[in-house]
């Protein structure tokens, strides 16, 4: 059984966050639902949970300031008690052919993905490690492992996750701890519009997946079920990489 | 929170962490080498952890790297936290 304590979703105020964030309430998780700007969204997020019986707090913060972490966490913690399981979703976009991506596209892109999910798990670790128990997702993507031109920036951030996940998964597996990744492919959402019908006719499936589609996904790696499951990457993606 | 350090304090806050990573009680002592306690790096984050908190001293992996006995933890902590 999971000890008493609370679970955090960055970028939980939309899309594959806001679907993870009801999800873990409903499977008994307090819930901090990180944003950046949408707070209507996270509050949203909140209520959400709220009418379902589950507890759940807005959490603002951006993940890529490096002072960040600590503030959002704990925050977090004095209302929720010590953060178990942490789900770094928080992602943004800034295509662009390798030739046009500026510095401060890469840079941005780097900071709020990769970064700002290793800074969250730094500092979830002190917790998770002390409680003997923590469930680490790290929401990656196929593009993490398979080409799509246009998101060099992208690719790199979310293959960089990709890495990260197994080698903390092998730091810190004897305490209890697993982390993990979840590697969506075509998932509609706001920052997914536009990508669409090409890639669409390329999903084995025929559909695009859901938000609930990957949220059902990190709900089984954040459950107890799962606590021999660590350092791999989950590919949740209608075949499209099969 | 800095508590007040002396060195005995520091020497009970090192041997309290050791203890809540699995070092045996009885064999934590000044000369005991973390190889004999069967105290690895991990441990030594969790100490180090501990020791951050009450102290407000930080133990880089390097520097951790660098202790071979309890004293050693304990003499690094007690020299910076005065």
């Amino acid at each position: 059984m999971a000890p008493e304590g609370s679970a955090l979703v960055t970028g939980g105020s939309r899309g594959i966050g806001a679907a993870i964030a009801r999800g873990l309430a409903a499977d008994g998780w307090p819930v901090g639902v990180n944003y950046r700007s949408d707070a209507e969204g996270a509050e949203r997020v909140v209520r959400d949970a709220a009418s379902n019986g589950g507890r759940a707090v807005a959490a603002p913060g951006d993940v890529s300031d490096p002072e960040a972490a600590a503030a959002i966490v704990d925050a977090l913690e004095e209302r929720f008690g010590p953060l178990l399981v942490l789900v770094n979703n928080a992602g943004i976009r800034a295509d662009g052919l390798s030739p046009q991506i500026r510095d401060d596209d890469w840079e941005r892109v780097l900071a709020t993905n990769l970064s700002g999910a290793f800074r969250l798990t730094r500092r979830a670790l002190r917790s998770m490690m002390r409680a003997r128990y923590g469930r680490v997702v790290n929401i990656a993507s196929v593009v993490g492992r398979r080409a799509n031109p246009g998101q060099a920036n992208y690719a790199a951030s979310k293959a960089g996750l990709i890495g990260l996940t197994g080698t903390i998964a092998a730091e810190v597996a004897r305490r209890g701890v697993t982390v993990n990744a979840v590697a969506p492919g075509l998932v509609e959402t706001e920052m997914t519009e536009g990508l669409g019908d090409e890639l669409l006719r390329s999903v084995p499936a025929r559909r695009a997946g859901t938000p609930e589609d990957v949220a059902a996904c990190v709900r089984f790696l954040a459950s107890d079920a799962a606590g021999y499951v660590t350092g791999t990457t989950l590919t949740v993606d209608g075949g499209l990489t099969a | 929170m800095a508590a007040t350090a002396t060195k005995e304090g520091v020497e009970r806050t090192i041997a309290d962490a050791l203890e809540q990573v699995g070092a045996d009680a009885e064999e934590i002592k000044p000369d005991a080498t973390f190889e004999a306690l069967d105290v690895d790096s991990l441990d030594l984050v969790e100490v180090a952890q501990v020791v951050e908190e009450e102290y407000g001293v930080e133990i880089t992996g390097e520097d951790a790297q660098r202790f071979e006995t309890v004293r050693d933890a304990v003499e690094f902590v007690a020299n910076r936290a005065s």
